[in-house]
């Protein structure tokens, strides 16, 4: 019993990651004022890009770094048309996860039932940390993964220090309050802007390619299968801080194998109700964040509200 | 010194210009992309796009029925938008208007046709209206964010269709295919100059819903509080049940889409039945710039491009994603290029009296 429950916690965290890249890119997204409804699209991009990288040199770093490359591409246009044109932060956010899904689709054409190669595989075979992978239960759980999870706890906690302990964190998030104080401050609005937006599209992309290298890890036509908008759920889910996105993240892993799971064990409920389980439970979080109205748990006050200095 | 100024309103003929060079340009992207990464000649994969779309008296029927649907569920989404409330659920709404349709069709086959008819629209409108119902009141009652909730219930949707079609609606005569059984006849939508009558509903609802949102109450108010809440309030309008009606008529739009797409193209309900409609939708509608008659003319090409990209994958062996690919570039560059018509850049030293783009 106890090692099914260890088995399965196990592989929440692994389901849980590429969720978890995702949602700290979004929330360094929103964190400086942007809402961006394209992570769908970037994990699709970061997907395809890292696999295909991936299969050409057989290199695990040359593949992560285009994915988090890719994504970062995709980014950029959304920052391009909300930062500097101005567009709606929502449809242009919308439009690129269209953009990013016909590009997979696009450049994954060729790619459809290939397999990572095998030196990929073994680079993100599960290694055991000394010492903390030896503790009991917890240990088994959390310190006997492949390397790009801890890489996952690595970012989060370091996200969290970046936007809570620096002084450019501290810039990051005067921005998504009260863009006008900020300005006055003479921080640069648009290179925050655009710098952050750019680092969470690379770690969206990263999301993304976890799922086609190591997850999957082959080629399959829209891998992500919703997991992106999953991701912008997450956020609120998870306050806007790096720190909880760890447990969220994990916990949405869970809910995302739970069902495969107890059609295992001969349980009598439809799977496809238990599939329903992650939206609603994101749901029920939002509704009750927005029943409380506390203030800890809100957005950016000015989440997707464009900030012009002209405007004031 | 280099300013951004807010012009003053631009003629129509010019900022007509711009967005046409927008899409000019967007096709040249993707055209520098097919040479790129496929080594083909655009030229061609764009005259075999514009084939398939055309090409045939079949071709141009399969593109008038997408059209419909996808001009019905944009009106529906421009309500919503209208309001700046995000609907982004049309994809779920189509889900759920096509259950209740169906719901009619398959378990009263033998009811008049004209009566059944009715009551499957009315049904699909109730379905699509109820499931918008459910976010508009959140948002409504809560402020909760639409556009998160209307994103998960489509997924929820979604999942619900699939068990149906695996579980209880499985048709026992289709040897243990999962697949919902046929409509009835009766359940079926005539066809009028060989398309399905839903183009006669597009047409109609093209003409109704410009009325509703330019010169109704209802869709004053809409206007108005998708302006700013604040002036609603001052001026008296009951927030609550503008938001609820107006995102209910939003659904019920969706709703409809999905009992034709039931009925009239697939005469049966399946999970496979909206195609992403409720997202290209939004698409579509942010083209049209939110008016009913701009959305007639943006649904109609997005369907012949489509329609296009389904051929170009057998006709030239390319993938039907350049179609979608094709989308979101096109959609990237009219975004970008309204930034040209609202705002002009100027050069040199701002004046005291335009610093706030007051000048003109």
């Amino acid at each position: 019993m106890t090692s099914n429950v260890v088995s399965f916690l196990a592989a929440a965290i692994v389901a849980g990651t590429p969720l978890l890249f995702a949602t700290l890119g979004e929330i360094m997204t929103e964190k400086v004022g942007n809402l961006n409804l394209g992570v769908e699209g970037m994990m699709l991009m970061g997907a395809v890009a890292g696999f295909y990288v991936g299969l050409k040199t057989a290199s695990p770093l040359l593949a992560l770094l285009a994915a988090m490359a890719c994504g970062a591409v995709g980014a950029l246009i959304y920052a391009v048309l909300t930062v500097s044109l101005r567009a709606n932060q929502v449809v242009a956010g919308l439009t690129l996860t269209t953009f990013g899904t016909g590009f997979a689709g696009f450049m994954g054409q060729s790619l459809v039932g290939e397999i990572a190669p095998v030196t990929i595989k073994t680079f993100f075979q599960p290694v055991i940390i000394p010492l903390l992978g030896r503790i009991p239960f917890i240990g088994e759980i959390l310190f006997q993964q492949d390397l790009f999870v801890y890489f996952g706890y690595l970012t989060a906690i370091l996200l969290g220090i970046y936007l809570y302990k620096t002084r450019i964190g501290l810039n990051l998030r005067a921005i998504g309050e009260n863009p006008a104080a900020a300005d006055a401050a003479s921080v640069n609005i648009t290179l925050y802007k655009y710098a952050h937006i750019l680092l969470g599209g690379a770690l969206c992309g990263l999301g993304g390619a976890y799922l086609s290298l190591v997850y999957v890890p082959a080629w399959a036509e829209n891998i992500t299968a919703g997991r992106g908008w999953i991701a912008v759920a997450l956020v609120i889910f998870a306050a806007w801080n790096p720190f909880k996105a760890i447990v969220g993240a994990f916990l949405f892993g869970g809910l995302d194998i739970i069902g495969f799971r107890i059609q295992g064990t001969g349980f009598a409920v439809s799977q496809y109700f238990l599939d329903m389980l992650p939206y609603l439970v994101t749901m029920a979080v939002l509704i009750i964040v927005s029943m409380k109205k506390s203030q800890e748990k809100a957005p950016p006050k000015a989440l997707s509200v464009p900030y012009f200095r002209e405007d004031r | 010194m280099i300013r951004i100024v807010k012009r003053a309103n631009m003629p129509k003929t010019k900022s007509a210009g711009i967005r046409l060079l927008a899409v000019l340009l967007a096709l040249l992207t993707s055209a520098v992309l097919i040479i790129l990464a496929l080594s083909l000649n655009p030229l061609d994969v764009y005259i075999a796009l514009f084939k398939g779309a055309f090409g045939s008296a079949y071709r141009i029927r399969e593109v008038v029925e997408n059209a419909t649907v996808l001009t019905i569920a944009s009106l529906g989404i421009a309500i919503a938008f209208k309001m700046q409330f995000w609907n982004i659920g049309g994809e779920g709404q189509i889900c759920m208007g096509a259950f209740f349709a169906s719901f009619l069709a398959l378990n009263f086959p033998e009811l008049p046709k004209l009566l059944l008819l009715t009551l499957m629209v009315l049904a699909g409108m109730l379905g699509g209206g109820l499931w918008a119902f459910i976010p508009a009141y959140l948002r409504a009652k809560w402020k909760t964010n639409e556009t998160i909730i209307t994103l998960m219930m489509n997924y929820i949707a979604l999942k619900w269709l699939t068990y149906l079609q695996y579980g209880p609606w499985k048709d026992p005569s289709a040897l243990g295919f999962p697949k919902i059984a046929n409509f009835s006849d009766n359940a079926i939508l005539p066809e009028v100059f060989g398309v399905h009558i839903g183009w006669i509903f597009a047409l109609i609802l093209v003409v109704l819903v410009n009325i509703f949102l330019n010169h109704s109450k209802k869709g004053y108010e809409i206007a108005v509080l998708g302006e700013s809440e604040n002036t609603a309030l001052y001026a008296g309008i009951n927030i609550k049940r503008t938001i609820i009606t107006a995102i209910f008529i939003s659904g019920a739009l969706c709703g409809l889409t999905g009992m034709i797409q039931a009925s009239a193209v697939n005469n049966t309900l399946s999970v496979e039945i909206s195609k992403g409609i409720g997202f290209t939708a939004i698409i579509t509608t942010w083209l049209g710039f939110l008016k009913p008659g701009f959305i007639l003319v943006v649904s109609t090409l997005f369907a012949a491009l489509v329609q296009g990209g389904s051929f170009i994958q057998t006709a030239v062996g390319i993938p039907q994603a350049v179609a979608e690919l094709l989308q979101g570039l096109i959609l990237f560059f009219v975004l970008g290029c309204e930034f040209f018509i609202r705002y002009k850049i100027v050069l040199g030293k701002p004046f005291l009296s335009d610093r706030r783009g007051i000048k003109e």
